[in-house]
Parts: C-alpha cells; structure tokens; sequence
C-alpha cells in the first residue's frame, strides 16, 4: 500500500480529479494550501503590480494498492503539467496498515471495492 | 519610473482642452439662474420664511442617504480592503463614529459649529447657545437656506442633515491608520478631532460668522470641511503612526473581500446623491444640478481611473474602478452647487489622473503607509475639487458666483486661503491631539496585537467563522 500525495495547481486540479476518475481512483482527500516556492502570483492593487509571497495550491492525498500506483502517478503529469514553474510535486510513501471502518477489512483489501474489480 | 506615467498624461489635458468647448455649448442653452446666495442666515426678508413640504420631504430622504455613506457605505469599502483579521474593527469604528458624534453633535457640536458666538470667538467657532439644541421648536425653520429663502425646511432637519455630515468626516480618516490603532486610542482620538476640528472648520466655512465664509470661499457639500480636512488628518495619522509591520519584502496586502469593495463603492455613489443633491436644502433647480454634475463627474472619475489602470498595469481592476468612483465624488463636492455638466466631465476625468500617480507612484517614493489610500484619494480629490471650484464656478448655476474662467480670478486665491488654513489647522490639530492620545491611552496597537489582527484582539470576535 502506497500513499499518493500531489501538490498541482488550483487552475488544474479539475483536470486532475477528472484524470484519476478515469484511472478508476474514485477516493481521495483534499484541500487548499498555501505555499511558496519559485512561483509568484502578480496582483495590482490602486496603480501597484505586487507580488504575493504565498501561492494558492490545491493539497491531494490518497492511499492505493502497489499495482495502482505507476497509472495513479501517470494520471497526474498527464494533466497537471504547464511546463511553468511552480507545476507541483508528487510524493509516495509506504502505508502501513489500512482499516475499512464499515466492514473492519484490512489491509489490501479495504482499499477497494470487492464487488467491483476494478481497482 | 515617472517618465513612464508622462506620456499618459497627455489624454486627460488633450480631452480637457476639448471639453470646454461642450461646457460653452451647454451652457448657452441654460436658462438664466436666479440670483442666489450662499449659506446666509435668516435676515428679515419681507415674505415671512414657512416650512415647504416638498422641500422638508427631499430633506429628510437626503440625510439618511447621507447616513447610508457612513454605514454601510464606508464601512463595506474601507472594510473590504483591509485584510480579514481586521474587517470587523473597521466596520465597528464606523458604526461607533455613527453613534458617538451624533450624540457630541446634539449636545455641543451643533452648537459649535452653526451657532452664533460674541468676541474673539467669532469668526472662528460657535458658542454653546443651540447646547442640547436649546431653543430649537419643532416648528421653527432653518435659519440656513441656499437659494430658498422663503420656502425652507425645519431647523431640525437642518441639525439632523449636519450631524451625518460630522459622522462622516472622522470616519474617513479611519482609511489612513486601519490595521494598527487601539480601539480606545481611535476613540478617543476622533472624538477629540471631531470637537476641536471638524466644528471649528465646519464654522468657518459654512456659518454666517466663519472667517472664510465671509472672505467667499466656496464650498457646496464640504469638500473642504470633510475631505480636505480629513485628508490631512489622515496624513499626519499615517506618518505619525507608522507602518504597519508586513512580512519582509512586502508593502501591499490584498483586500480581504472585493464585493464588498463594490458594494461600498456603489452605497457611497447613491449616498451621495443626497450628500451634494441635500447640500442646497431644498428640492430645486440647484438641487437638480448638483443631482447632475455629482453623478457624471463619478462616473467620469471612474471611467478615468479604469483606462488609467488598463494602460499602465495592462488590466483595468474592480478596486481601481471603484477607487475612481469615490475620488470623483469627492472632488465634485465643493463644486457641486457652482459648476455644470461639462466642467463635472473635466473635474472627474482628471481627478483619478491626480489620485492614481498620488497613490502608485508619489505615496511609494515617500513611504508613509496610508493604508487605504484615505489622504491619496479624500485630500488629493478634496483639495482638486476646491481648486476646481475656483476655476469652473459659473454663473449660470449661481449668478453671484463666479471662478478664474468665467472672469474671476480672485475665487481661485480665495480657494488656496481656504485650503491652505485647513491644511495648516487640521494638520497642527492632528499631531497635538495625536501626541495627546499616545501619552495617556496609548494609540499604536502592539506588535503581537497587529500580527494576531484588531477583531480578535479588540473585540474578541472573528468575522468569517468556519463553525456550521
């Protein structure tokens, strides 16, 4: 079990949701950050162009089974990329244990669907 | 840098060379006004002065209109503009100004600024006769009138028309040193300036015994008593008080809420209406003109202000549109009574030319930080407004009142008099009150009050709660 996390864009993060539906990722958390990095947001304010030191990211986080994580991973640069700085990261990291609670299944098998094999 | 604003402009002079000619085309189709005067008390005309229905009716509407300026008006503006761990002391300075001035204003401020006095006192401020409105019936008339004498309106709509005008003025200053003053410090603070400055101002233009009435300044709806004297307050408030403590680097903080930006915007245009259209005291033909010129002249203002925007930043901004809107109102107000539609068009257009370099260029280059731009738009379009007066005040709106371009050049150094004592008188008042208020109360908010923001630290409240 894999724990997927990807930091994209606000403007892209639709595109994202839509890309990891249509890999069969149908769970996932979110929320949105704020960040710096090498990216600015220009603003004007009363005759003023300024830059803000904060950019508006949105956080995603969801955890999958070993065999999803190469096509959870692709879904993402497939859609998230500008080629601009400040396109995000993707991060995988090693999940434990993982516990259904509903039906107490653990492991693998809490993390997807037994009467739907596609995940 | 200013080379690179130079070459913008030369639309507004181009289109102001223009212009008078549509203001001549205009004019001489205008039936010839009546002659009128100023402000004047009550002198023993034959016909005996009554309380008209139609004009005590307009009256009473324009004053709440006037007080829809203050709240919500000014409030959702200046509101909007901070960021959101301040909203809510904005909104509450506005709403206690409302509430404590009206009360300062019917116990001695009315007194002050519109009664008679005797001996040095006299051109300067009013005595304490009208104290608690002393002597004020029901069924007495106005002893102030503009082009009615004979059909005017209660003396207690004129009280209450003039109390929202003394709320108003403090509350404006609240834009220069938003985000970084104690509570207690403000309060104190306006209260004072709104006794020993707003009065004292406010008789000298506007009573029958002020220095600068008598000397003929003209001042329609207050540019001069409420913008420029704000203006200037406002200031001294923003260099006396300091910066405010921004993340290194950065010098500008993004508004909290821009709808409310527009909202406030739009609720100080509307008030408006009944600010400069209230400001004759009666339901008539001048009321009509000022009705005009203030509208056109905002909508000039922030056409003006927009294009400002998309030729220099290459995008026009809502903030910016709606920045121009009140800084062509402000600068129409002293003229509103005295000009006509042409010169309103001029007025408007050029103001967001000033207010612009004033607040993306000058403001920068000197490092004061005035938050919310209060003497960049309220001191900068005020004293552009009185200047405006004093060249485009034509006779065909008031006959007995000309500016330098209808032949009077004199008008324009009585205008500079009344700007230049208001300057020097609010600016002196502001840092001896100012000095006062830090001394006893103390007036800056701490470091870690400014960091944690003014609503929850003054007022133990938070304005955008995620609780459901």
């Amino acid at each position: 079990m894999k724990k997927i996390e990807a930091i994209v864009r606000k403007s892209k993060f639709e595109e994202v949701r839509v890309a990891l539906h249509e890999a069969d990722i149908d769970f996932l958390s979110w929320w949105e950050v704020k960040g710096q990095g090498t990216a600015k947001q220009g603003l004007i304010f009363r005759g003023i162009s300024y830059d803000v030191n904060t950019i508006d990211r949105v956080f995603i986080s969801f955890v999958v089974r070993d065999i999803n994580v190469e096509k959870s991973i692709n879904a993402i640069l497939k859609v998230a990329y500008t080629g601009e700085s400040g396109d995000g990261r993707i991060f995988v990291s090693e999940i434990g244990q993982s516990i259904r609670v509903r039906t107490g299944d653990h492991g693998d098998e809490s993390l997807y669907d037994k009467n739907n094999s596609k995940i | 840098m200013i080379k690179k604003y130079l070459k913008y402009i030369g639309l507004p002079v181009g289109l102001s060379m223009v212009l008078p000619v549509l203001t001549f085309a205009q004019d001489s189709t205008a039936v010839v006004a009546k002659a009128v005067e100023a402000i004047v008390p009550a002198v023993a005309a034959s016909p005996v002065p009554f309380i008209s229905a139609g004009n005590t009716a307009w009256m009473i509407v324009a004053t709440a209109l006037v007080m829809l300026m203050t709240i919500p008006g000014l409030a959702l503006f200046y509101g909007g503009l901070v960021r959101s761990k301040n909203i809510l002391n904005i909104l509450m300075q506005c709403f206690i100004l409302t509430a404590v001035i009206s009360i300062e204003w019917v116990v001695f401020g009315y007194s002050n600024a519109f009664g008679s006095s005797t001996g040095f006192l006299a051109p300067y401020i009013g005595g304490f006769d009208w104290a608690f409105l002393n002597g004020i019936g029901i069924n007495d008339v106005s002893p102030y009138y503009i082009s009615q004498a004979t059909e005017r309106i209660p003396h207690l709509v004129f009280v209450m028309f003039q109390c929202m005008f003394a709320v108003i003025t403090p509350a404006l200053i609240i834009g220069a040193f938003a985000e970084r003053i104690k509570f207690r410090g403000f309060l104190i603070f306006s209260v004072l300036w709104a006794i020993l400055v707003y009065n004292p101002v406010a008789h000298w233009v506007w009573s029958a015994d002020g220095w600068l009435f008598k000397l003929g300044a003209l001042d329609f709806a207050g540019g001069t008593v409420v913008h420029i004297n704000a203006g200037i307050a406002a200031l001294v408030m923003a260099v006396m008080l300091g910066k405010r403590k921004l993340p290194s680097g950065q010098h500008i903080t993004p508004p909290n809420n821009i709808p409310f930006v527009v909202i406030g915007a739009a609720l100080l245009w509307f008030g408006w209406f009944g600010f400069n259209a209230g400001s004759g005291l009666a339901a008539d033909g001048l009321a009509a003109n000022a009705f005009l010129v203030t509208h056109i002249a905002a909508a000039s203002a922030a056409l003006s202000w927009a294009l400002l925007d998309w030729f220099i930043n290459k995008k026009p901004t809502v903030v910016g549109i709606s920045t121009g809107a009140v800084a062509g109102l402000v600068a129409i107000t002293p003229a509103a009574g005295f000009v006509g539609v042409g010169s309103a068009i001029i007025i408007g257009l050029l103001v967001s030319v000033f207010c612009f370099f004033m607040v993306s260029v000058v403001k920068g280059k000197l490092g004061y930080d005035d938050s919310l731009d209060a003497f960049g738009v309220h001191g900068i379009g005020g004293i552009w407004g009185a200047i405006a007066t004093g060249l485009f005040a034509s006779p065909l709106i008031q006959s007995a009142y000309s500016g330098a371009f209808a032949g009077n050049p004199k008008q324009l150094g009585i205008q500079l008099i009344a700007i230049g004592a208001t300057i020097l008188y609010s600016g002196v008042l502001t840092v001896i009150l100012f000095k006062i208020v830090e001394k006893t109360l103390g007036i800056r908010a701490t470091e870690e009050e400014e960091i944690s923001g003014l609503d929850i630290t003054q007022h133990d409240e938070i304005a955008y709660n995620d609780a459901d």
